[in-house]
This record gives structure tokens, sequence and C-alpha cells, in this order.
């Protein structure tokens, strides 16, 4: 509360006060309005001089304001862009927003106060054909670069049923090939230096070690990497645009598949999100349940990390019996929600069921497996002498640079920054468990692996701790809104009916508001930013994923080194393509 | 002159026979290892492996070939097509070319040169070519990037395979194969020359380029190296070239440190198959249990390493050798 006080009188002792329109938002995070004139200065002050300093762009986005009903005294706006910044210690985040009118969508570039702003101005332009004055290089990046039209703006179909039938002739294709060649004179990039001819390397979208349909292409010289351009967007699917055609309660499945290695890990900042907007306390049973699960997809998505990475390096035999252990995971996972990867088990207001009878039995019989095995592949595969000598200074970036990039998560505190929401503002219930952070110090490959692992056997003691002190209680909240509501309460009179028929059918009728909420997810930090214009689904879901700002920072990192460090630096990211592209 | 004796043809026709015998043996024995690979790399790995074709799956293998020869035999447009056609052929010429001079009994063998051992070595810095021209002709990145490793690895670790059976020549005092199986009667040869067997294992391994030496065609990075554009049966040569390279280390391992056939009680060929099957079966733990050095790194590991080791060997070998006599 202090430093929220603290952070408007200082931008308003800096800059003029009636520079800000302030807003409130649900979430309670300070969101001011600044014109796009002084939005350059106002972001440069937050990152340097103000305290907290906030140090990171964690997401910039936009919204299309143009049909919104409900808009809560804000300012005038045709088009808003949002800028999400997060100060780590201590945690504090401020939104920042500026208006822009449909006859003049174009406001100054943040690229020169942080680097990472570049993708998602991009995106931004984009998906909404947002101008971003001053950008190096303002070009499509989710969207095929031969698309009409910016998607996420409300006027662009939200179906395929609404565009022409495609036909994709050979004409066509030729177009769409062409489209996608690599010209190195777009990215600023020489053919040749001296005497030497650059080779231009296109690895992916289908490559063995691009973990996806992710491309990037290369400027080499023999094989050391002189410059890279990642290309993604070959997996986005329009995960935003749907959630605003699907009800609070059926997107929830969708979230699933945003990080698809993460599973219920998805679900937890978009159900709290809404908790919170709608004032449901969850019981104490659900939250330890969901720290539960979560911790078991943070377990199963390293494990996947883990033998994919040593696989990349060239070792064979470790993914496939990481594979093995992952799947008891899953048996239990399974055998609580129902499903393995994608269970959309969690709901507004609880879970799906409650616990099956006997879980603990099956909780305690992975505990019991899983961490001799997992301390023998630390000793056989973290610790041989030939994988270390090919992740050891490998890829390394500094904390400034990870803070500067927006890099959360493992990636983070393998530069030593020992940042994890779950300490950090525990969420969920976490405040009362017992565990570390583990951090590494060199911000390299190794690192990373390393913090991965610890990060695995620290899971272990959460989930045993859960399985030993597992509340008893109701598996929803008794609340009206809780969706699915609890069916006992149907069967009184015809009244209780429709509200029940109501609230299955279409979920609750969220008040217009905004509201953000972000967690620690397997990746790093993984949030929601929904906006609701008093519907029964959302206005507006921005889904700000770690891989996204991950993959940002190849080329920074990969500088000099070979194509075989390459691939274990987009190995160690540890990125699935769904999280980067939606 | 003009008529061969009676004698002669016959002498002729054995030969043929033992030489085509071998070619078979060898062939099959490289392509059963397909199977034998799958198979122990699927009980390494907590999985099955092919078990549905045949006894224990043992049909794979006619199945894979029946797959491979029926397979689409593609030339990209873009290739050098002669080029393209011909490297295939050179990796499974030079490899079994080798094979004629590997004395496997006490008298099964193609033919013993004396020049043995440097004949071997001939042939597979011939088979280099083989990779280098593949990655050159398929015009294309990876298939280059794959023949340039290539070329920079097997032309290293030629260098330490020959210096480090020097010090088992000197020791044998001839090139022969068959008079250097003879000349470990006492003692094998892997006891005096340790370090050398280490080092021909290593450099064995580089040469057919073998996991964790796979460089050339190291999935993750290039895809599949320098045989990228390769399809059907054409690339099915350089699959069973490797094979038949795992067989020939494998072999040349037994003769020139672990005394070839030598052995007691089990007869000389069943000594010999078991000593080479031996290390067959090491070649593939090998790929199941090791990580793949940069390339870089495997270069420097050549020369920082191997190199002064295999130089040592033969200094110390060749005085103790001039001591001795």
């Amino acid at each position: 509360m202090l430093d929220r006080v603290d952070i408007k009188q200082q931008l308003f002792e800096r800059f003029d006060e009636r520079t800000f329109t302030e807003q409130i938002t649900a979430d309670g995070m300070p969101t001011l309005w600044v014109g796009r004139d002084k939005i350059c200065d106002v972001l440069k002050f937050l990152r340097q001089d103000s305290t907290p300093a906030y140090r990171m762009l964690f997401d910039l986005t936009a919204i299309d304001e143009r049909v919104r009903e409900h808009r809560l005294n804000q300012p005038a706006a045709d088009f808003t862009v949002v800028y999400h910044l997060l100060s780590l210690s201590p945690v504090a985040e401020i939104r920042l927003k500026v208006a822009l009118f449909d006859d003049d969508l174009t406001t100054p570039t943040a690229t020169g106060v942080w680097p990472n702003a570049n993708w998602y101005e991009r995106e931004v332009w984009d998906m909404f054909g947002i101008t971003f004055d001053g950008h190096p290089n303002l070009r499509r990046i989710l969207m095929p670069p031969t698309w009409k039209g910016h998607p996420l703006r409300k006027d662009h179909a939200a179906r395929a049923t609404e565009f022409e039938p495609l036909h994709l002739d050979p004409k066509r294709q030729d177009e769409e090939e062409n489209a996608l060649q690599f010209k190195p004179e777009d990215w600023g990039m020489k053919r040749e230096s001296g005497d030497t001819e650059f080779m231009f390397l296109n690895m992916g979208p289908n490559h063995p070690s691009v973990h996806g349909v992710f491309r990037i292409v290369l400027q080499l010289d023999g094989e050391e990497i002189i410059g890279a351009v990642p290309d993604i967007g070959y997996h986005h699917r329009g995960a935003e645009k749907m959630a605003e055609r699907q009800s609070w309660h059926t997107y929830i499945p969708y979230t699933d598949r945003v990080d698809y290695l993460g599973g219920v890990m998805n679900e937890l900042p978009y159900v709290m999100n809404l908790e919170h907007v709608l004032g449901i306390q969850v019981p104490e049973r659900v939250k330890v349940v969901r720290v539960m699960l979560c911790e078991f997809f943070r377990i199963t998505s390293h494990l996947m990390f883990f033998g994919t990475y040593v696989q990349d390096i060239g070792a064979m035999s470790p993914i496939f019996w990481m594979f093995s252990d992952r799947q008891k995971a899953y048996d239990v996972i399974e055998a609580i929600t129902g499903f393995r990867m994608h269970p959309a088990f969690f709901r507004i207001g609880g879970l799906t069921m409650d616990l099956p009878n006997g879980w603990d039995r099956k909780v305690k019989e992975f505990l019991d497996w899983f961490p001799s095995r997992l301390a023998e592949y630390k000793k056989a595969m973290a610790r041989n002498s030939v994988l270390v000598k090919r992740s050891k200074h490998i890829g390394a970036y500094s904390q400034d640079e990870a803070i500067d990039w927006g890099i959360t998560g493992p990636g983070l505190r393998s530069t030593g920054v020992d940042f994890d929401l779950r300490k950090a503002r525990p969420y969920s219930g976490y405040e009362n468990f017992d565990f570390e952070i583990p951090t590494g110090t060199n911000g390299d490959c190794q690192d990373r692996l390393d913090v991965r692992i610890e990060e695995m056997f620290q899971s272990c003691r959460i989930i045993e701790q859960c399985m030993k002190n597992m509340p008893a209680g109701d598996y929803k909240a008794d609340h009206p809104l809780t969706t699915p509501p609890v069916k006992e309460r149907t069967m009184q009179d015809i009244e209780t009916l429709i509200a029940h028929f109501l609230t299955v059918s279409w979920g609750p009728v969220v008040p217009a508001m905004e509201s953000a909420c972000m967690v620690e997810g397997t990746k790093g930090l993984n949030g929601y930013y929904s906006i609701s214009d008093k519907h029964a689904m959302s206005y507006r879901t921005r889904i700000r994923t770690p891989s996204f700002a991950h993959l940002q920072q190849i080329p920074l990192i990969s500088q000099g080194g070979l194509v075989a460090d390459l691939v274990a630096i987009i190995g160690a990211i540890d990125f699935v393509m769904a999280d980067v592209d939606r | 002159m003009f008529g061969f004796s009676t004698e002669t043809l016959i002498d002729f026709a054995l030969t043929a026979f033992e030489t085509i015998a071998i070619l078979l043996a060898v062939v099959i024995a490289a392509a059963l290892l397909i199977w034998v690979e799958r198979r122990l790399l699927g009980v390494w790995q907590d999985r099955y492996g092919p078990n549905r074709v045949g006894p224990f799956g043992i049909l794979q293998v006619a199945a894979d070939m029946i797959k491979i020869f029926f397979k689409e035999d593609w030339i990209p447009p873009f290739a050098d097509k002669a080029v393209f056609v011909i490297a295939p052929g050179i990796i499974m010429f030079t490899t079994l070319m080798a094979f004629a001079v590997v004395p496997f009994t006490e008298t099964i063998g193609v033919v013993d040169l004396n020049i043995g051992v440097l004949f071997v070595l001939a042939m597979s810095s011939l088979g280099v070519y083989s990779v280098i021209l593949a990655g050159w002709s398929s015009d294309n990145k990876y298939a280059l990037l794959g023949g340039m490793r290539t070329a920079a690895q097997m032309i290293s670790y030629e260098v330490f395979m020959g210096l480090s059976l020097l010090g088992v020549v000197l020791l044998a005092g001839s090139f022969d194969m068959r008079a250097i199986v003879e000349s470990q009667a006492g003692m094998w040869n892997v006891i005096p020359q340790f370090p050398a067997f280490v080092i021909f294992f290593i450099a064995g391994i580089a040469e057919i380029h073998r996991a964790p030496f796979d460089l050339p065609e190291a999935e993750q990075e290039l895809t599949a190296g320098y045989h990228t554009e390769y399809s059907g049966m054409k690339f099915g040569m350089f699959f069973v070239g490797e094979y038949l390279g795992i067989v020939l280390i494998s072999c040349l391992t037994t003769v020139l440190f672990f005394g070839g056939w030598l052995g007691p009680i089990l007869p000389g060929f069943v000594w010999f198959a078991l000593k080479a099957g031996f290390f067959i079966c090491f070649f593939v733990l090998l790929r199941a249990a090791t990580v793949r050095p940069r390339y870089d790194q495997l270069m420097a590991f050549g020369w920082k390493i191997l190199l002064p080791i295999a130089l040592v060997n033969v200094a110390i070998t060749g005085a103790v050798v001039v001591a001795m006599a």
C-alpha cells in the first residue's frame, strides 16, 4: 500500500500531475494514463530513477476499445497501449496506458528504454495495427507476412468460417513461400565482410532441436554464429482471440494448452484472477490441491526439459528413462484429475472434483520412487564432464541482461537473482510451505540445468508437505458465482434451478473490470490480464508468457558461439512454441 | 603358360569361394547389427526395441531391407548427380576392401599382405571421400557443414590412428596382420600397448563417426548431416557402411590388440567372433551412454591429448624394442 502511494507521488513530483489520469483497477495495481508524448520519459524514469525502480518490462500489449461499453471513466480512446512494469525487489507492479485514436494510431517506441520492447511492439502492430515511431524493424511477428488485417481488432473475423474458403493453389503457395524467404538486408545484416562470405542457415521451423515449430536463421562464418534472427508464429492459434468468444468458464481448457507442458499451472493465474475479481475465497483444501498439482506439473515439465536438453547435447538414453518417470507423475495426475497433460481441473471457485480415495498412496509411491532416480540422473548426466564442457559458460548472460530482456523463472534464477514469485509474493498458500529457491551464479546453460534439477527436488518437498497436511473441507467455494455451482443447492425451488442452469450454461457475468494476475509457472512468470465488459465472456484476454521473452534474447546470447552451442542454448531456455505464439 | 593346371584352378575356386563367403558373412553381420543395436539400445533404455517380426524380432532386418529397396530413390534436382550417386558406394567399397587383410583365423582370411596395416589405413583414408563428396554434391547447407566436419575429423583422427598402430607394428616387427596376431601368442598387445589401444579405439569411433563422435551427422545440430538429402538404397548404403565400419574396427581391435583368434580350448573362429562381438556391443553401449562433444572440443582433444600420448607411446615402445634387441 505504501509504495503505491509513493510511486504515484514520485511521478507527480517528477512530472506534472496533470500528465496523468488515474484508473482504479480490480487488481489494485497502480494504473496511470499518460499522453504519448510523455510516455518514453515516464518509462525511463520508472526504469531508472524511481524507488522502487521498475527494472523489467513485464508486458506490453494493447486493447481495442472501440466497442467497449463500460469504460469505467477512463479517458477516451479507440485503442490503448498498455505497459506493464515490474520491480523484482521489492515486488511491485505498475501499469501505464496510452490512449490512441483511429486517425493517428502512432506512439513512440520504447525500444530505446527496454530492448525487449522490440518483439512486444511488433506483436502489437501485428495484432492491432498500431505503429511505433522509431521502431527498428516493425513487421509482422506472429501472423504470416502475407496476412491482411490485424486479428485482435474487434472488426477482424474470429472464426475460420467467416473467411472465404482457403485455396492453396500453386501460385498462392509460391507467393507464401517467397514471402518467407529470408533477406539479410531486411535485418540489417551483411552478406559478406571483407573476404568472408557468410552462410545463411535456415534452422527450422522443422528441425530436430528447435523444440516445435520455431525457425531461426543463422548468419554463419564457418560454424561460428555472427548473427541470428528468430522467426516465430508458426504455432500461433489465436488463443487471445478465442478468449473473446468463450465464456469465462469454457476458456479454462484453452489455457492448459498455452504452455502445453504446464497443464494446470496455466489455469491457476486465470482462475485466481477471476476469483479475486468476483470476491471468491476458495477453501484451504482447494489451495493445497492446486499447489500440489502445480508442483507435479513443474516436475513433469522440468523432467521433459532435462531429458530433451541432454538429448540435444547428444545423449540418447536419458530421455527414455525420464519419459518413464514422467509417466509415473502423470499416473498420479491422471488418478486425481482424470487426464494426463491438460486436465482443465481448476474451476472458478474451486476444483472439478474432490481428491479420489487413496490419492495419498499414489502420491507417496511417486515420492518414494522419483527423488533417488533424479539424483542418479544428476550424477550421471548433469555432472558428466562432456556435458559440463558443452554447457558451462555457454549462452551466459548477466543479471542486468536477464532483467532487461524480461527473463523470468529458472533463466533468471540461474544468474543468481533469487526471485521466485512463490516466495516473493506468495499466492494460493505458498507461504505455508517450506522450500528453498535454488539459484545459479554464472547464468549459463549449466546453471539453468542445475537450477531446474534442484527445483524438482524442492517440488517433491512441497508435494510431500501437501500430502501430509492436506486440509479437510470442500473442493468448491461456497459462493454464488462458483462455476459450475454447487449441485446440492439446485433442487430447492425453481429459482435455484434457473440460477444453476444459467451458471452452468453461461457461467458468471463478470462485472466490468480490469485485472491481472501472475504465477511462477514452469518456465517463468505466467500472467493473465483479463478485461471484462460485464459479459459472460471476456472483452480482452492478454496472456503474458515467459517463453516469448526468452526467445527474443537468443540472438544476443548465441553470438560468437558455434552451431552446437546454439542447440545447447535453445535447449536450456526450455520453451514450448505454444507458449511463445499462443 | 596358356592353360591352368587343375591344381591352380581348384586353388583359385577355393580362394574365390572363401572371399565371397567372407564378404557375405561380413555384410550379413553388418545387417544383423541393425537389429542387435536396436535391441540392445532397447534394453538399456527401458524399452523393447523391434520384437514383432520373427523370433525376437530378428527378421526386422529383412523387413528393413525390403522396405529400403522399395523406397523411392530420389535424387534432388539441385544435386551434382554423378557424384551424388557415387558417394555412398565409396564407403561400402573401401570398408569391404579393408576386410581383405583381416585374418579371421589361422586359415581364414582373404589375403595376407605384408603391408596389411598400411592397407587398412589407406582404405579408411579413401573412405573419407565418400562423406565429403556426399556432403558436397548434395548442395545442401546442412550436408555441407556435415561434410566439412567430417573432413576435419577423419583426417585428424587418422593421424592418431596411424601413430597408435606404430607401437603394435614395432612389437611385431611386421605390418602383416597375421604376423601381428602370431606375435601376441605370449601376451596380448593390449597389455604393453594399452595407451595405443585406447587411442586406436577412440580414433576408430571418430573414423566411422559413431556416437559420441557422430558430429558429421549430429541429428540435433545438422538434422542428418552429410546424408540429409539421401533416401532409399543410397541412404541404406551409408547406413550399412556405418555398421560395416563398426564390424571392421571391432575386428581390427581384436586382431591388433586382443590376439585375434588366439585363445584356449575353443576353436579360433569362436574366439575371434566372441572378441569382436564384445567390441561391437561396446560400440552400442557407447552410443547409449555418452554425450556428444562439440566439434572444436573433439579436435582439441585429438591434437592436444591423443597426439602427445601417441607420440610418447611410439618413442617408449621404440626404445624398449631397441633395448631388448
